[in-house]
């Protein structure tokens, strides 16, 4: 972990050395003087990888964030003089407040809501700069702004300010990218990728926009702080909506994922309006331009297309290594000691009590009423349409019941969240697969064994000791539960591996926390025969070591050789209960399946 | 009386939103995106009508026509070089909604360079006095403009309603998968839809030119209230985009007046972060949930 962070170095090597390579003179006082530019804006954009590029969440106010950072610190320090480095402190805490609200804001909102939301917050604050004269000095703005000084060392002169503003570009860097590498980062990318599964998964999908928000919030506040002791004055025609858009491009040209992508868009499109000024008035345009064609032909910005340059030439220099073979290695079929051990008898574990989920008029769950003991592996059958698996999204808290109520391991569980639930020790598959698809096998494992983790914002930036293990700790727990199941390709993304492979994966990520109830919604489907047997064999050994299993399935083969208790439905009611046999023997079943001329010798 | 004049004035504001809000709604429910710079073909539209009815000296209805299809044909090549080519991807939303920032700003700056930075006038076709309705003063413009709404609204109304190709473009919306499967040409609807949601914003444009000056940011501020109308009505709901609209106009003109000018831009977006606290799914929006 702490050798990757060295791949940075060679980056602020070079930048701190800018100074010396710039031209003296006029000249290079300007060049310098756009290099500190550049600086705050990296900052900023550095917020912007946070929310865009890990939470897949839209921000067109990052300029507000930056307008609220300079104006703290002007008016504190201008109009109220307040010394420095408190004003500064104020100066990222006010911007973050904001990023708190607005974060708490989007909970309930989808990406384009969202988006209009921050463009909103972006105008109000913009018209708040302009008009509020009296606080912020209206269009004049605010001059004389200090710079800083730390005991004996001044930071008046250009030079010194900009090493300065690189100690801080440094500070966000290791922010960045030690959320990135965490497991609150972890849970920000589940929630890019599949809100449903990433709350499912444990997620708090609330706290996790909360915390992108804020983050890029502080980072916002922090540039806007810089930029304004640096630039010496500010006026509101900086904090504008087209800033916003500028810092947005900014990070998706360079590449919205990646520290140095977006490092590199803020530096481009600090200075390529300089270059470009041979084209006057046309470089916006060009700009706009550069926007669309980066989206439609480099998703990954313009580090990606470096990225997969340098790739495709160490492929050519460098002969690929062969794959490894499969080594040998300790499968659940062979572990021995159960991880739950098995309690026989009769204790009851989970308890759905005349279960109603009404869709408008559509009753797709009636008044439904089951129990699953412990030890049990518990089928719900049924044909399509019966409400099976809206049964599974109330257990798993993805609805809310209509009616009734579910009870687990002596809790009332109905209408919690899915994250709750989660946590409570119930975590599920999907039936049309639900992983992250752009993680690896692995880390969306590890994205299954959040809830175990304790550690929060303060722990991971300062890099604490317990921290390092736990992330150590669900990266072994996740390796070992994918080596369990037989999976060995655990670097590859999600979206690379085929069907049944997904589905194993999918079911690590489930049970990598070892929960007490396993729900899996038609685990073999679109598996073909030799998949589905080994499936099978995979449940059957689940149920052995202990776990307590309800699922969902259609092939009739695999139920009966796993299912200790089976339920069916149709048409949103029970319909019969029994053992396997038993109720494939019942009428009313065979008249659900095959309807009412069914003159079928089922025998 | 005041109140009164206000009114008129809110309505005609709120038409303008109600028009541009149309086309975000049609777009959305028909290809599930959000084109970011319709409202800049409200600022296209108007341009165009500058140069035909001032420089080329075009009958001003002939202009009008001919700007309004205008600001379709752009929408369609807006639709075919930014929609297009990602529509297909897994999770399109973000990118097309990137794509059409992009295309936003190009299209903001391809009219600064083409007629220059200074705002130009465009005359109405009424004299710029206002007239006495039994003692109400109002603005010819404002009641064309809430005229010409609410007859364009029936004939939307008609069109989708009446016509096959209308039909067709509903079936594309809400299935397009059996629309295609009874031989309706989906991608040519979609672009269709498109077009017809600029053309709308460049009715809007020209109609509110004379009001205010025709400058290359005219555009983005209407459609950013715009797009808050359409979600306060709904977002997924017709009826909402004209109401919202409407509604906007109203509270902003007497915000404006009442409560305070300098912050007349603000109230759009005070209501809409008050609906998306209260009421995410605005005025006639089903509240649906995901499906798993």
């Amino acid at each position: 972990m702490a050798r990757q962070i060295l791949k940075f170095i060679p980056v602020i090597a070079l930048l701190a050395i800018v100074p010396f390579l710039l031209p003296g003179g006029r000249l290079g006082t300007y060049y310098l003087t756009l290099t500190i530019l550049s600086v705050s804006y990296a900052i900023a954009c550095l917020g912007l990888t946070v929310v865009l590029g890990y939470s897949g969440q839209v921000s067109l106010a990052q300029a507000a964030f930056y307008g609220l950072g300079s104006y703290t610190l002007a008016i504190l320090t201008v109009k109220h003089h307040w010394p420095f480095w408190p004003s500064a402190l104020l100066g990222v805490i006010v911007p973050t407040l904001f990023g708190l609200v607005l974060g708490a804001i989007s909970l309930r909102l989808t990406t384009h809501y969202l988006a209009l939301v921050t463009i909103g917050f972006q105008v109000i604050i913009s018209l708040v700069l302009n008009n509020w004269a009296t606080v912020t000095g209206g269009a004049d703005g605010i001059s004389n702004i200090p710079r800083p000084t730390i005991g004996p060392l001044s930071f008046v002169d250009d030079r010194s300010y900009y090493w300065l503003m690189l100690v801080f570009l440094c500070l966000a860097v290791y922010v960045v990218y030690r959320l990135r590498h965490s497991r609150l980062g972890n849970a920000l990318l589940a929630l890019r990728e599949d809100e449903i599964a990433a709350s499912s998964a444990g997620i708090n999908l609330f706290w996790a926009k909360v915390l992108a928000f804020s983050v890029s919030a502080a980072l916002g506040g922090l540039a806007g702080v810089l930029y304004a002791a640096g630039a010496l004055y500010i006026s509101p025609n900086i904090y504008i909506f087209d800033q916003s858009v500028l810092f947005f491009s900014m990070t998706l040209v360079g590449g919205q994922e990646s520290i140095i992508g977006t490092l590199l868009g803020a530096g481009l499109l600090t200075f390529l309006p300089e270059w470009l000024r041979f084209l006057k008035d046309y470089y916006i345009a060009v700009y706009g331009l550069l926007v669309i064609v980066v989206v439609l032909f480099l998703p990954d910005g313009l580090w990606g297309l470096v990225q997969r340059g340098v790739r495709a030439i160490l492929r050519l220099v460098k002969k690929e290594t062969p794959v490894q073979p499969a080594a040998v290695v300790e499968t659940l079929m062979q572990r021995a000691e159960p991880i739950h051990r098995p309690t026989p008898g009769e204790q009851v574990l989970l308890e759905v009590k005349d279960l109603h989920k009404h869709f408008g008029g559509v009753k797709a769950v009636n008044g439904v009423s089951f129990t699953v003991r412990k030890g049990d592996v518990a089928v719900l059958i049924g044909p399509n349409g019966s409400g099976k698996t809206t049964v599974l999204n109330v257990l798993s808290g993805i609805y809310e019941p209509t009616a009734g109520e579910v009870w687990f391991d002596g809790r009332n569980i109905s209408g919690l969240k899915p994250h709750v639930i989660n946590r409570l020790g119930i975590a599920r598959t999907f039936q049309n697969i639900r992983l992250f698809p752009e993680l690896t096998a692995l880390e969306n494992v590890i994205v299954g064994y959040y809830p175990k983790g304790t550690v929060g914002l303060a722990g991971t930036l300062l890099s604490t000791p317990r921290g390092y293990l736990e992330e150590r700790i669900a990266r072994e727990r996740a390796e070992e539960t994918l080596r369990l199941l037989g999976f060995t390709r655990i670097h590859e993304k999600a979206k690379n591996l085929p069907y049944g492979q997904q589905r194993i994966v999918e079911i690590a990520r489930a049970m990598v926390c070892e929960p007490q109830l396993l729900l899996l919604d038609e685990p073999a489907a679109g598996m073909n025969t030799e998949e589905t047997k080994e499936l099978s064999h995979l449940v059957y050994r689940l149920h052995e070591l202990g776990f307590t299993i309800l699922l969902i399935e259609h092939d009739m083969s695999f139920v009966s050789q796993v299912a200790t208790q089976a339920y069916v439905m149709d048409f949103g009611s029970k319909i019969a209960e029994g053992s396997v046999d038993e109720v494939l023997r019942n009428p009313a079943v065979i008249k659900a399946y095959l309807g009412d001329d069914a003159e079928y010798d089922y025998a | 009386m005041q109140v009164i004049q206000l009114l008129v004035t809110g309505l005609a504001v709120g038409s303008i939103y109600a028009l541009v809000a149309l086309g975000f709604v049609l777009v959305y429910t028909a290809v599930n995106v959000v084109n970011f710079a319709q409202g800049d073909f409200s600022m296209v539209a108007a341009f165009f009508m500058v140069s035909l009815v001032v420089s080329a000296h075009l009958p001003y209805a002939l202009g009008f026509v001919v700007s309004v299809i205008l600001a379709g044909v752009a929408g369609y090549l807006f639709q075919l070089g930014v929609y297009q080519p990602v529509k297909n991807r897994p999770r399109n939303f973000l990118p097309v909604m990137i794509a059409t920032v992009g295309g936003s700003i190009f299209l903001q700056h391809l009219f600064l360079i083409l007629y220059g930075p200074v705002p130009l006038q465009l005359p109405s076709v009424f004299s710029q006095q206002t007239v006495d309705l039994g003692g109400v003063h109002v603005y010819p413009q404002y009641l064309l403009i809430i005229v010409v709404t609410a007859v364009m609204v029936a004939l939307l109304n008609w069109f989708f309603e009446r016509t096959k190709l209308g039909k067709q473009m509903q079936a594309t919306a809400q299935d397009p998968t059996t629309a295609r499967l009874m031989g309706i040409n989906t991608a040519r609807m979609n672009a269709l839809t498109f077009a017809l949601s600029t053309a709308l914003g460049g009715l809007a444009g020209i109609l509110v030119a004379p009001v205010y000056m025709v400058t290359t940011t005219m555009g983005s501020l209407i459609g950013l209230k715009a797009f808050a109308a359409s979600i306060v009505g709904g977002f997924s709901s017709v009826k909402g985009a004209i109401i919202g609209g409407l509604a906007i106009g109203i509270i902003e003109t007497f915000g404006g007046t009442y409560i305070s000018g300098a912050y007349r831009d603000a109230f759009a977006f005070i209501v809409l972060v008050l609906f998306l606290i209260f009421r995410p799914y605005g005025l006639f929006g089903e509240k649906v949930s995901q499906k798993v």
